[in-house]
This record gives structure tokens, sequence and C-alpha cells, in this order.
């Protein structure tokens, strides 16, 4: 079972930093991030990238993301 | 891969924004934009507080299409796009205070980052201590979101909710259409107009609006923020946005000396002081203020125009701040500062302090 990040109703640059925390806590692995503007997935996305992680998947979910963000 | 269809979110997309924004800003100028203020986000929203009277400072009250144009635009795209998600309630009160603030720190420098980018183009070396002042203020606001600063999470609302501003915006221009500019004449209908001044330079209505339109559309996809930009290039060394913000400098530059409006120096530039310590001092205000509000002036507007009802707020606060600013005797003019301008950045600074310091969570 993976970590939810709920970056959901935050504006930039919160859903980036609660990205950037879990990625320093995990140091590798995966987890979710929620997030409900196109702004933010691309935010968390690109901020992921820049860490050297993948995002490996996006599903639209209600009204806004599920992204899933992994490092092997 | 990342799945960004979004080609104006890619690196490429954000410099072509910048760069056309440069261009076009520059030649708004040319074609009767005040000088160094193709756009200025915060000069035009307080020249459309002047145009309804909020304030009655006779040189600057004009009705700018721009401004209705930026977030029209945004809206236009946000829906052509399906991203309209009209939200709300994340701390509107402070947002209204910080916008006002923020406008007050704006027009103590006498101008919003958009400006203080074509006013360095333009060779204003005032421009300078502005800018600075600005990264000085948005580097305070990143410790703040480092210590959990926070203004709390959005709730879905009513699409009406997210109309608010965009039909202020198209009142606005019913407004400037039923009630054009008369020769001479320093009221029409209920819109107040500059016969000298900033207030009396401006390009063609639908130039203007065409621009704005454009503009707008653009930075709703590209989320073109100048705060942003060095908000994300100080908290994160990430470049992304200040490649926006870099090229915009380089294009407006560029098209200043193609069309001969490029005059280096500190004295006698358009619209502008040079008492260095309240340049600076203005923008670190206004910079801090657009950190905790988590956007420039012109990210707000096109936030507003994608359903923010929060941004919204923000505008409407700078609108109201510009009244204050020149009913006060808050805003400076190339005089120097106004006579109570000093006492209110100090304010500022303390209510924008209180902000960041009081509304904080512990972040996991």
């Amino acid at each position: 079972m993976s970590n939810i990040v709920d970056a959901r109703g935050l504006s930039c640059p919160q859903p980036v930093l609660m990205t950037l925390d879990e990625i320093k806590k995990q140091n590798q692995g995966e987890f979710e991030v929620l997030v409900d503007t196109d702004t933010s997935k691309e935010n968390v996305s690109r901020a992921a990238e820049t860490q050297g992680w993948r995002v490996k998947n996006i599903q639209a979910e209600g009204q806004g993301y599920r992204i899933v963000i992994g490092k092997e | 891969m990342a799945q960004l269809r979004n080609i104006f979110a890619t690196k490429w997309g954000i410099i072509g924004v910048g760069a056309f924004i440069g261009v076009f800003a520059a030649l708004l100028q040319k074609w009767g934009n005040p000088g160094n203020m193709g756009i200025c986000v915060a000069c035009f929203e307080r020249d459309i507080a002047g145009a309804v009277g909020l304030h009655r400072a006779g040189v600057v009250q004009y009705m700018r299409p721009e401004i209705i144009g930026f977030v029209l635009g945004s809206l236009i795209a946000a829906y052509s796009f399906k991203e309209f998600r009209p939200r709300v309630g994340s701390a509107p009160i402070v947002r209204f205070v910080l916008g006002a603030f923020a406008m007050i720190g704006a027009l103590v420098f006498l101008g919003c980052p958009w400006r203080a980018l074509l006013r360095l183009a333009g060779g204003d070396g005032n421009a300078i201590l502005g800018l600075a002042g600005l990264a000085f203020g948005i580097w305070i606001g990143t410790l703040f979101l480092k210590g959990g600063y926070n203004l709390g999470r959005t709730e879905k609302t009513y699409t009406s909710v997210g109309w608010m501003l965009p039909l202020i915006m198209a009142g606005f221009l019913v407004f400037r259409l039923l009630f054009p500019p008369v020769e001479g004449e320093a009221k029409s209908g209920i819109l107040f107009y500059s016969l000298k001044g900033p207030g009396a330079l401006y390009a063609p209505l639908a130039v203007s609006l065409i621009i704005g339109l454009a503009i707008g559309f653009m930075a709703q996809r590209s989320r073109f923020c100048t705060m942003g930009a060095l908000r994300d290039l100080i908290l994160f060394r990430q470049t992304h946005l200040f490649l926006g913000l870099l090229t915009l400098v380089v294009f407006a530059f560029l098209t200043n000396l193609l069309v001969g409006q490029f005059h280096p120096g500190f004295a006698t530039q358009p619209v502008a002081h040079t008492m260095h310590i309240w340049n600076f001092g203005g923008m670190v205000l206004a910079g801090l203020a657009f950190a905790l509000a988590g956007g420039c002036p012109g990210r707000q507007l096109f936030l507003a125009g994608e359903g923010d009802g929060d941004a919204a707020v923000f505008v409407l606060g700078m609108i109201v701040g510009a009244g204050f600013a020149h009913n006060f005797g808050l805003a400076s003019s190339p005089k120097g500062v106004g006579p109570y301008g000093i006492a209110a950045v100090v304010i500022g600074l303390l209510a924008c302090l209180f902000i960041g310091f009081t509304m904080r969570k512990k972040r996991a």
C-alpha cells in the first residue's frame, strides 16, 4: 500500500512542497499525489522528474488527478 | 513519460509566451501606452480604479482593456481546455488585504513585476532596485513557505462563483464601449478619463483588447508568473518559469532597440523616480505580498479567469488598494514617494509578517 499525499485544494507551491517532502522521506519506492488542478498536476510531475523520480501514471479522478510517482 | 499534453506548459511554451508578452508590451508603448508601461498590471488596475472614481488622481484614470482581456482570455482558455474549476475559500479576506498592500508597495515603486521588467528592458536603471526588492520580498516569502505558511484549502463551488470576476470585467468592457473617451473631456457618462499624464496615453481599444485576450489565453495555458519564477528559483532551484521571465526582458529589450524606445539611465525615466531605497522597499512589500498570496498580479488575473474566486478577491483588493494609495498620498510620482508612502510600506510589511507568522500549519 503506497502512501498518499493529498494536495487537493492547495495552491502552488504547496503541492510541490508536499511532494518534495515525501520524496525526501522515502528516498525510493512509490507514492500517490492527489491534486485538483492541471497546474498542480504539471508542477508536481515536473518537480518529481527533476528529483530523478518517474511519473508512472496519471489518472483523472473526480475533479482532479491521482499521480503515481516512483523510483526504483 | 510525463503526460504533458499542454505544449504551452513545456520549456519552449513558456519561452514563447515570455517572448510574446515582451514584444507586444513594447509595441503597445509604440501604439500609445505610456513609457515602459506597455503592460503593467498594477498601474492598469490603478487606472481602472481611477476610471470608476475609487480615487480621483486626475492623471491616472482609464478603463484599461488589457486587464479585461487578461481575465476573459484566461476564461476562454480554461473553458477550451476543460480547466475551468470554480473554487474558493482559502482565506479570502487575507487575500484581499495582501492584494491591497501589494498594490500599495507596487505604487511606491511605480510598477508591478511586469513593469519592472519592461522598465529594465527600456533602460530604466531604477528598475534594478525594484527587481532586487521584489526578489528580496519573495525570498522572505519562501522562508514562511518553508516554515509551513499556508492559507488553507479551497472548496469546489458553484460555476457562477468562478464567473464573478469575468462578469465584472465584461461589465467594465460594456462601460468602456458605452462611454468612450471624448476629446478634451475628463468624464464620459460614468467613466473618468485623464486629459494628461499616463492615464491619457493608451493604444486603440481594439488593439489593447485583442493583445490582452491573447496574453490571457496563453498565460493561462503556460501558468506564466513572475513571482513564481523567482520563488521556484529560490525555493526549488527550478528554472522553468524563470525562463519565461528572462525571455520577456530580452524580447522587450530587442523590440525597444528596434523601435527606438531604449534610453539607458536613471534620471528622467518615464513614470519613475530615483529614490533607490523606496524603489527597493516598495517592491519588498509587493514581492512578499505576492509570495504569500501565491502569484504575481498577472497570475492572479489568469487564476481568476479559470475560476479561482480567491484570486479574484486578491484582484479586487489590488483595485481598492489603488484607491487608498492615491486618496491617502501613498503612491509615488516622478517627483518621488508620496507624503505617507514610507509609513504605508512599513505598515504593509508588518501586516505581511503578521500574516506569515500566524497562518501556518506544521508540515508532516
